[in-house]
């Protein structure tokens, strides 16, 4: 790093406070070695990394708690219980709901979503009914609805996205009508990091008296986020992206659209009485948690949830800004590179395409290096279609990435230019 | 792990310049391939002649490696017969994926795939255009021969 380069860093680090090589020290993974070289993990949207807390507090569960919940009285069952139970509490902190009957664990944001379709969804939509989404959807907040419209007969209708990837909001407004029964949509793109500006949009459909969905996975980890205040409907998440363990998410559901759902899936712990004839259901929000549930899943989620509260997601936020401007910069300054997705509100994510170099190229020659990013079409192809592109690279940052990450990436995409020439 | 041993020069040469590039019209034998996982097209038009590949062309997007495969491939099997293409796709086969001693010599330029084995996450790309010629194939019936 040239004497210039630093005191360009040192300006634009960010506070004092945050000490991202502490943080690092807590990710083990990130003292591996890949392909001979020090890992640069850039590719947290699709997975994030697990701090040591997150697997010890897995590993003190597992040793010393597990039994299953909410059946024996023996003590393990009690302790057990206790954490799940606990684990959710945490998880209604985090979103800031009303209550914790507001939230039902599920195996991700997915299968949130599914519950979603399957439950509110079957009993709420009919034909000619519809569903607004936008063209920066995941795959998981595409499919279930096109699932769901296939069933009942409604439409599925998506607003349309803008060159710089924001989401055309006049388009969105014109495409909610009275037909619409749902809105559901992402708070951040995954493809493209932009921030979509949900207060907006609640109160737009709110103001017809239309629900609102939002696919939470890409914003939980990187900023704020208060349910209440947003005043969605439903919102989902999944555990691996905020640096707890996969297999696990939660659906936050308002207490008064949770009660009047029926349960999606039926077997154990979601009844309180069963004959053969007919069963009594649970009450909130076991009703919708059949079966034994991701017990350690749900320990470790809960972990995860207050390590990154230990940062400050204000912190993380500010730290990740820093280095998405960064990222935006060193990259912009690379010839033939194109940034995809330029709005004006992104998490720290940098989607980009390289003149006559496909992304995969670019993704193998990067891992060569010790570079891990994502390449292809990060299972949001309409978004892709939209800009006319099969597959994009994408670095995507977390709470552990540092300059020196960028630094590397910016190597690792000369490396590449000059191979390709 | 070598990257020059994956983007070699004849690869990146395929890449930049692709041989046999673009539709033949009209033609006998056409078939897409794609890769989903990656988002690869290809489409291949062929004409035969008889049991013979006479010519034939591809077209479509994808990375370095499944451009240049889908090239030397062209050059490869053009004026072969079905029996000739279906030996050297299991040759290509085994180099991609379970390179043991030493390749067959008829090969040729297609040897410069080799070091593809070494990249597994890379294998499918180089093999889509060789899936989509089985495929426009295995589509045509061999045509009563008129000679």
């Amino acid at each position: 790093m040239s004497t210039n380069a630093a005191v360009a860093r040192s300006a634009l680090s960010p506070k004092p406070t945050y000490d991202v090589a502490r943080v690092r020290s807590e990710f083990p993974i990130l003292a591996r070695q890949i392909n001979g070289k020090p890992l640069v993990y850039l590719d947290s949207a699709a997975s994030s990394q697990r701090p040591l807390t997150v697997l010890r507090a897995i590993e003190l569960y597992e040793t010393t708690m597990h039994a299953n919940v909410h059946r024996g009285v023996h003590t393990l069952s009690q302790t057990a219980t206790e954490a799940f139970e606990n684990a959710r509490e945490i998880v209604r902190r985090f979103l800031n709901a009303r209550s914790a009957r507001e939230i039902v664990f599920v195996r991700g944001t997915t299968e949130a979503i599914n519950l979603v379709a399957n439950s509110w969804g079957r009993s709420h939509v009919g034909p000619g009914d519809e569903i607004l989404i936008t063209y920066l959807e995941h795959h998981a907040n595409i499919v279930p609805w096109q699932m769901l419209c296939a069933a009942t007969g409604a439409q599925l209708r998506a607003a349309p996205v803008r060159p710089n990837g924001e989401l055309d909001l006049e388009a969105f407004r014109e495409l909610l009508s009275a037909r619409t029964r749902l809105v559901a949509v992402a708070h951040v793109s995954n493809a493209l990091g932009t921030i979509l500006p949900v207060q907006e949009i609640v109160h737009l459909a709110h103001a017809r008296g239309v629900p609102v969905l939002l696919d939470g996975a890409q914003a939980v980890p990187h900023q704020t986020v208060d349910v209440q205040a947003i005043d969605c409907d439903f919102y989902a998440f999944s555990g691996h992206k905020v640096y707890g363990p996969t297999g696990i998410g939660a659906l936050y559901a308002r207490e008064s659209l949770l009660a009047a759902m029926p349960p999606w899936q039926g077997g154990g712990d979601m009844i309180l009485s069963v004959g053969i004839e007919s069963s009594t259901y649970n009450e909130l929000p076991w009703r919708f948690e059949a079966g034994t549930p991701n017990i350690s899943g749900a320990v470790g989620l809960g972990a995860a949830l207050e390590y990154v509260e230990s940062l400050g997601r204000t912190a993380i936020a500010a730290h990740e800004h820093t280095l998405l401007e960064l990222a935006t910069e060193r990259l912009s300054a690379l010839p033939r590179l194109k940034l995809i997705g330029t709005a004006s509100a992104k998490a720290a994510v940098v989607s980009f395409v390289m003149d006559g170099v496909h992304p995969h190229d670019i993704g193998t020659i990067l891992d060569s290096e010790g570079i891990a990013i994502r390449t292809g079409h990060h299972c949001a192809m309409p978004i892709m279609e939209a800009f006319g592109l099969a597959a994009t690279a994408r670095a995507s940052f977390g709470c552990y990435n540092n300059a020196e990450d960028v630094d590397r990436l910016v190597e690792g995409l000369q490396k590449v230019r000059k191979l390709f020439g | 792990m070598h990257l020059k041993e994956l983007y070699r020069d004849v690869i990146l040469d395929h890449n930049r310049s692709p041989r046999n590039f673009g539709r033949l019209q009209p033609a006998d034998a056409q078939a897409a391939g794609h890769n989903p996982l990656c988002g690869d097209k290809l489409t291949l038009t062929l004409r035969m002649q008889g049991d013979r590949v006479e010519d034939l062309r591809f077209e479509g997007q994808g990375c370095a490696i499944s451009t240049a495969s889908a090239s030397l491939m062209t050059e490869a099997v053009k004026g072969r017969s079905r029996q000739e293409i279906a030996r050297l796709y299991g040759e290509v086969h085994a180099l991609l994926t379970a390179p043991t001693g030493e390749p067959a010599p008829e090969l040729g330029k297609l040897l410069a795939l080799a070091g593809v084995a070494e990249f597994p996450a890379r294998v499918k790309c180089a093999s889509l255009c060789w899936h989509t010629l089985n495929a426009a194939l295995e589509r045509t019936p061999t045509p009563v021969s008129t000679e």
